[in-house]
């Protein structure tokens, strides 16, 4: 097998060839935060959480979608990379509506452990307090667009593993939002499985199954990955 | 013999603004701490401490509970910040506004005070519903509930909903010793 | 055979609007009034014919004398057939434009060569004027390695913004793996006070084509695109027509010019979304998805449409290939400075005296281009300060006029070259006011999928307020530098990364304005009156 080494953080470490800088910042223990980024679905660099410094390139790269190369130089937590990620987190919490205390999700939202990992103890922007709507149309699940962090992770789990492409994005800008089917009730796109993925692996309280209230959904995100070596490697979990 | 005259105590305050008093439930929840606390505080202000009803000039800590959600908050607000040293958001409602501020949600951002009060006391009552209009005996809603940082600058933030009884005890230890706590990791940091 | 005695009327969007189709129709008749025929006087739809703000333009051309003349009512048309055929009518001297002055003396025509001389709907007027020529030969004497090389010693960079090399480019596409391979031209020209392309496309389109065909020959592509936005409806119908009479003509198509050379062109019209001129948002338009920008690498030469390497240039910059493989690569590069070859076209706008489209050579002086071509500030006012580059561009200040205008120079003065789009401030504008609205601007057209652009310029935007409002703190001054860094270095793509930029480039050199919004109101600027 083909490697390539690198430095992360003054550490030397080796990675299989092919291999994305965010699985060489992991080799090194590193601890690089991600949002939109989920094993085993595509890249999509949209959180910009990941972004680190290489030596030699003029610009912040997204580990997740960044190949490692042999030789490069990486710094993963930098002052200024530290400041950018508070940055990012308070702007997610800003143009949400994310009140951790009556969420599903509170204790086991990624949002809010973020918070946490990037020392955000209030928010220096603003919150815009957007006019967000609930989907409740589906009888097993319900989507929350107050809680929404537009990771896409749902779209890309119903499209990459699933195969039902239940979700996109719509709109632009700040008015984006998920949308079911062509911008249908979610109970109503029969091409919804019903399978709950999308459920499993969206970071906040956005996507819960009807039967949570607060502090009670438990999510388990590591069905992509499952699946994904399963499907690619014939490598299954119980063998 | 002479006793040695005891050391200057710190004059601690406690604000409630618009929260639920669930950061002072928590604060309570310090129990036996709560004597080390009074050898080296005197409390100043509090409503579960004390029945002062002006707040006093010369105080060194507030812990801060609630957003500003109307006229009185603000009018509190600003003289705590004119009248105290260090000054901590308490709690997820004086750090984001948290649930008080579920009704900036309201009339498109605009005016939620007037969106709530119609829903309250017209559209959902009986045939004899009115607005409350009492002036200078009911505080009046302001238009959108702000975390305490957006009407005063603060010192110290606090998150949590409420903050544990240990976080609030990690935090102001310290600060009793002239030192600021350090706010990192999920013991001391976590929202809801 | 065209009369050697014509009337140019000027048919594309700005004359349009000003009112050059009743003109036309009024000249028609008061030629037929003065008992003439098409074939002693031709009356001819063209392009544009430059000097926009005065319009509607009408050039007159008789044997060893042209005239021009601006902003003429139907009612004088029987007066302009008349001095047509050299009979001086006195009434018409307001309106005539001098073409010995500076607007058009100082010009150098490339890009624009053919516009508002042929007539955009007729291929046969744009053959007779030398276009499809260079195809022609090209496909028969040239290899696709000569024609890359001639590209390559021109020393012409991406016209869209960025000012990546073409040759390099051309290049990359051409070297890569065997296969399918596909050619682009980005007209979906979104920036606010741009309308260099639009110009082009309505009324010069057969000259992108064929550059666009030549492009294609040069990287082994059978099949390309024309991503139009939506809002030039007159530069789509035309570009269709033109491409149907390519067609008809086997100038595209199987076996063009008899050689195994085969080319599919299509034109793609864009939805109304900005963020579609970013190449990677723009090919997944074409492929039917939502335009959104992807991370590069990979770029699109190596994987484009459907995977393919995919060659994506803007208008300007094919449109400009004929005449490099004309007069030769060394041509060219004979215009210029050291590092930004040939020549640039602007769209000159705001205050200025002479609004219009401008080429001139690269290095020319902003001076020169705002104050001597465009003739500076209509009240004879000193300038404040030009805007280039739109919405991902900076206002270089007055004391900077004197810089060359190439793609390293703007860089450095903190706005970009962009598409071309020049717009002139006068000493009434306030630059918070400028910087908000371009805020404003990329706030509509932020596609949403990274956080710093779709939440940071939101912020900054209402940071900007405060400014402009003249209830800023000192706090907001420093949150507004550091935001705007933020978004500048985190955004994923280039549309975040420079939206900052008006911010910036107006907090470098008017900085005292946000520093008087932050104190007594009266120190401003008086925005009353901008408005």
């Amino acid at each position: 097998m083909a490697v390539v080494t690198l430095n992360v953080n003054g550490q030397d470490v080796a990675v299989p060839a092919g291999a994305s800088l965010l699985e060489a910042t992991r080799a090194a223990a590193a601890d690089v935060p991600t949002l939109c980024h989920l094993d085993g679905l595509n890249p999509v660099s949209s959180c910009r959480l990941c972004l680190v410094e290489v030596e030699g390139s003029t610009k912040l790269l997204p580990a997740c979608s960044t190949a490692a190369a042999e030789g490069m130089v990486v710094h993963t937590h930098t002052p200024r990379l530290r400041e950018y990620r508070r940055m990012t987190v308070e702007l997610f919490f800003a143009e949400g509506n994310h009140v951790c205390a009556v969420c599903v999700a509170n204790t086991h939202c990624e949002l809010q452990d973020m918070a946490v990992t990037v020392g955000m103890d209030h928010s220096r922007f603003p919150y815009q307090y957007p006019q967000r709507s609930v989907d409740a149309s589906h009888p097993q699940f319900t989507l929350d667009h107050n809680r929404c962090i537009l990771c896409t992770r749902c779209v890309r789990v119903c499209d990459e593993i699933e195969g039902a492409h239940v979700w996109d994005i719509g709109s632009r800008g700040g008015h984006c939002h998920i949308v079911a089917g062509l911008d249908e009730p979610w109970g109503q796109v029969q091409a919804c499985t019903s399978c709950g993925k999308c459920v499993e692996v969206c970071p906040t309280g956005a996507l819960f199954r009807n039967t949570d209230t607060t502090a009670e959904k438990q999510p388990d995100a590591s069905l992509p990955a499952l699946l994904r070596s399963a499907r690619d490697q014939h490598r299954w979990h119980n063998q | 013999m002479t006793p040695t005259p005891p050391a200057a105590k710190l004059r601690l305050a406690t604000v409630w603004l618009a929260g639920c008093s669930g950061c002072h439930m928590s604060f309570l929840d310090l129990d036996e701490f709560l004597f080390d606390l009074a050898e080296k505080v005197d409390v100043v202000f509090s409503p579960v401490g004390t029945d002062v009803k002006i707040y006093p000039e010369n105080v060194d800590i507030a812990l801060v509970e609630g957003a500003v959600a109307n006229v009185d908050n603000l009018e509190l607000a600003l003289q705590v910040r004119e009248r105290t040293a260090l000054v901590i958001s308490f709690g997820d409602c004086a750090v984001t506004a948290n649930v008080p501020g579920l009704r900036n949600l309201l009339d498109g951002g605009h005016d939620g005070a007037k969106a709530v009060l119609e829903r309250g006391y017209l559209e959902l009552a009986d045939a004899t519903g009115q607005l409350p209009f009492a002036p200078g005996i009911v505080p009046e809603l302001l238009p959108k509930v702000l975390p305490l940082h957006e009407v005063i600058p603060v010192d110290l933030y606090l998150p949590g909903c409420p903050p544990s009884a240990e976080r609030i005890r990690e935090a102001i230890t310290p600060l009793m010793a002239g030192e600021r706590p350090v706010m990192e990791g999920p013991a001391m940091l976590r929202f809801g | 055979m065209p009369s050697p005695v014509q009337v140019r009327c000027c048919d594309a969007s700005g004359c349009r609007s000003a009112g050059s189709q009743a003109l036309r129709t009024a000249l028609e008749g008061a030629r037929d009034a003065a008992g003439l025929d098409p074939s002693q006087l031709t009356i001819k739809p063209v392009g544009c014919l430059r000097q926009c703000g005065s319009g509607p333009l009408v050039a007159c051309d008789r044997p060893g004398r042209t005239q021009l003349f601006g902003g003429l009512a139907p009612e004088q048309a029987g007066a302009l057939i008349a001095e047509t055929l050299a009979n001086p009518a006195d009434d018409l001297a307001a309106h005539r434009i001098d073409l010995e002055g500076p607007f058009f003396a100082l010009q150098r025509p490339v890009v624009l060569e053919g516009c508002g001389q042929v007539n955009p709907e007729s291929i046969d007027d744009a053959i007779a004027f030398g276009t499809y020529a260079q195809l022609q030969r090209i496909l028969q004497e040239f290899t696709p390695e000569q024609v890359r090389d001639e590209v390559r010693r021109s020393g012409l960079r991406g016209r869209g913004g960025a000012g990546y090399p073409t040759g390099l480019k051309w290049d990359t596409v051409a070297l890569q793996p065997p296969g399918p391979r596909y050619v682009v031209c980005n007209a979906d020209e979104g920036d606010p006070g741009a309308f260099m392309d639009r110009s082009v496309l309505e009324s010069d389109p057969h000259r992108l084509i064929e550059g666009m065909a030549i492009a294609a020959y040069a990287v082994g592509a059978e099949r390309g695109f024309v991503y139009v936005r939506a809002e030039y409806p007159l530069a789509i119908e035309r570009l269709r027509l033109a491409l149907q009479q390519a067609r008809s003509r086997h100038l595209l198509g199987n076996h063009i010019h008899g050689t195994s050379f085969n080319l599919r062109l299509e034109v793609r019209v864009g939805a109304g979304a900005y963020v579609c001129g970013e190449e990677t948002a723009l090919l997944l338009s074409i492929q039917g998805q939502r335009g959104m920008p992807q991370p590069r690498p990979p770029f699109p030469a190596q994987s484009g449409l459907w995977g393919a390497p995919t060659l994506i240039n803007n208008v300007e910059t094919f449109t400009a290939v004929p005449a490099i493989l004309r007069e030769g690569g060394d041509w060219y590069a004979a215009m210029g400075t050291e590092h930004s070859k040939g020549t640039k076209v602007f769209a000159l706008s705001g205050a200025v005296v002479n609004t219009g489209l401008v080429e001139v050579p690269m290095g020319t002086p902003l001076r020169t281009v705002v104050e001597v071509i465009g003739g500076g500030v209509p009240d004879g006012s000193p300038i404040k300060a030009v805007q280039t580059g739109g919405p991902s561009g900076g206002c270089i200040p007055a004391e900077r006029l004197d810089t060359p205008v190439d793609y390293e120079s703007l860089l450095e003065l903190g706005s970009m070259m962009g598409s071309g789009g020049m717009v002139v401030m006068g000493q009434s504008t306030s630059m918070p006011e400028v910087a908000r609205h371009f805020m404003g601007f990329s706030v509509n057209e932020s596609c949403g999928k990274c956080v710093p652009c779709r939440a940071g310029t939101v912020q900054l935007a209402q940071l900007l307020d405060r400014f402009v409002e003249r209830r800023a703190t000192a706090e907001d001054m420093e949150r507004l530098d550091a935001l705007c860094q933020m978004v500048k270095v985190t955004s994923l793509c280039g549309l975040g990364q420079a939206a900052p930029n008006p911010v910036l480039s107006t907090l470098r050199w008017f900085r005292h304005e946000y520093e008087a919004a932050c104190r007594e109101p009266s120190d401003c600027v008086a925005t009353a009156r901008v408005r």
